[in-house]
């Protein structure tokens, strides 16, 4: 593969490969946190209304389930062909996954905990915020792990719309037949999800220094 | 795009004969959709599973084989696509391909994390009462596995359903043309008509499924098993 693509044009076109390589980490981390904030305020309504949780996760998996190709299209007549369209595309597709990592997390904290936390004197706010979410976080960032590597992916089909960072050498590839873009763009964002991957584990890691304390 | 009112285009598109007779129409996009998507579930399942039970069952490159399959899953199905048309040409085989490609992942993990999941004394029961390894497989591990297996078909299944609208980009069948001619023609009617279509189905099967899952479940095990590894990784 390495003789096979054109190092020439890779070499001339760089800085356009840097400048994609940004915009498609640009809106992957807005769609991410943008997911990651509305998954977090949805997660507390249903830990807070347990009946609340099984609608909260059909409408999410609704949202899961509609192709991308559909949505933007649904879209593009409202917002048009822009940034806006994109996101909110890439954001529905982050909410399911992050609502039930972060409920899975959070039931998952021993209940000791809590009542340790109780007995302490800790009022509700304080005993999630100081007790149940630093032991969830391991599992919810498991969650906004998988939801960055998918939406790392999904953002090459936003080049249809004009954006798509890497994929928009895919696309332009597809056009000419020309193999050096379709493979920059697809390895390109291959290895842009491995990184991101490994950031978000090293960001764990840096919030969580108990468990390698413990683990050591 | 166009001045006529959304519903007028809709009016029109749907009034024409050539939307429910015939090449073209909706169910015979319909068809296709489902026909391609079925292809690309049953011939991941066929290459996937049985590796996936053999390496399981003999603990062996589980994890290597799980570092594979997680960066199989960063792959993006579009860039998949456009490979193998430039590869093999435009039609139904870059969907195809970028479909079973697709689908291999979230069944490869949960039969893996199906098996491993089963407890370890049941198996050494097995093997103390003079089980064959291949006994022990298809007679303890694969049914025990079944539910988390399940799970994983079903999300190979959504996906593949969802994804399978892509194919009209490289200029194969299913409900994607409607997206895609319309997008092209700037015919907001055909494109609406596509959209809801394929998001219906999607969520449609998904629901079939979801009901069907107990029935693959053998009785005894697990009143919720299919709910576990989802998300397996």
């Amino acid at each position: 593969m390495v003789g096979f693509l054109n190092w020439d044009w890779v070499a001339r076109n760089w800085p356009a490969i840097l400048e994609r390589t940004w915009e498609h980490i640009f809106l992957t981390a807005v769609a991410v946190a943008v997911g990651a904030l509305v998954a977090m305020g949805l997660s507390l309504a249903a830990l807070r209304r347990r009946r609340w949780y099984g609608p909260i996760t059909s409408a999410t998996n609704i949202l899961y389930t509609i192709p991308s190709l559909a949505l933007f299209a649904f879209l593009v007549p409202f917002t048009g062909l822009s940034t806006l369209t994109s996101e909110i595309g890439l954001v529905s597709y982050t909410l399911l996954i992050i609502v039930r990592n972060t409920v899975a997390g959070v039931d998952g904290v021993p209940q000791e905990v809590r009542e340790s936390a109780d007995g302490m004197g800790f009022e509700p706010a304080r005993r999630f915020w100081k007790a149940e979410f630093p032991l969830a976080l391991p599992v919810i960032m498991a969650g906004i792990r998988i939801a960055a590597v998918t939406t790392v992916g999904l953002v090459t089909i936003t080049s249809i719309l004009g954006q798509g960072g890497l994929g928009y050498f895919i696309l332009a590839g597809f056009r000419t037949f020309f193999w050096t873009q379709i493979i920059i763009g697809t390895v390109g964002s291959v290895l842009l999800a491995v990184a991101i991957d490994v950031g978000l584990l090293r960001l764990e890691r840096l919030f969580t220094p108990w468990i390698r304390r413990a683990a050591a | 795009m166009t001045d006529r009112p959304l519903l007028e285009e809709l009016r029109l598109f749907l009034g024409d004969p050539g939307a429910w007779w015939g090449t073209g129409s909706i169910p015979f996009r319909l068809g296709e959709h489902l026909l391609l998507s079925a292809a690309a579930v049953i011939m991941a399942a066929l290459l996937v599973i049985p590796p996936a039970l053999w390496a399981a069952h003999r603990r062996r490159g589980v994890t290597a084989a799980a570092a594979v399959v997680n960066i199989g899953r960063a792959v993006p199905t579009f860039g998949i696509l456009v490979v193998v048309v430039v590869w093999l040409g435009l039609g139904p085989w870059p969907a195809l391909v970028a479909l079973v490609a697709l689908s291999g992942p979230p069944m490869f993990t949960n039969t893996v994390a199906g098996v491993m999941a089963v407890d370890p004394a049941v198996v050494e029961s097995a093997w103390g009462t003079g089980m064959t390894s291949w006994g022990v497989l298809t007679g303890v591990e694969l049914p025990l596995a079944l539910p988390v297996m399940a799970e994983g078909l079903r999300i190979a299944i959504s996906q593949v359903i969802a994804t399978a609208t892509l194919s009209a980009l490289a200029a194969g069948g299913g409900l994607g043309r409607f997206i895609v001619d319309g997008f092209a023609q700037r015919d907001q009617g055909e494109l609406l008509v596509g959209a809801v279509l394929v998001a219906a189905l999607a969520v449609v099967v998904e629901m079939a499924f979801t009901r069907g899952q107990r029935r693959l479940i053998p009785e005894g095990i697990a009143p919720d098993g299919g709910r576990q590894g989802r998300e397996h990784r």
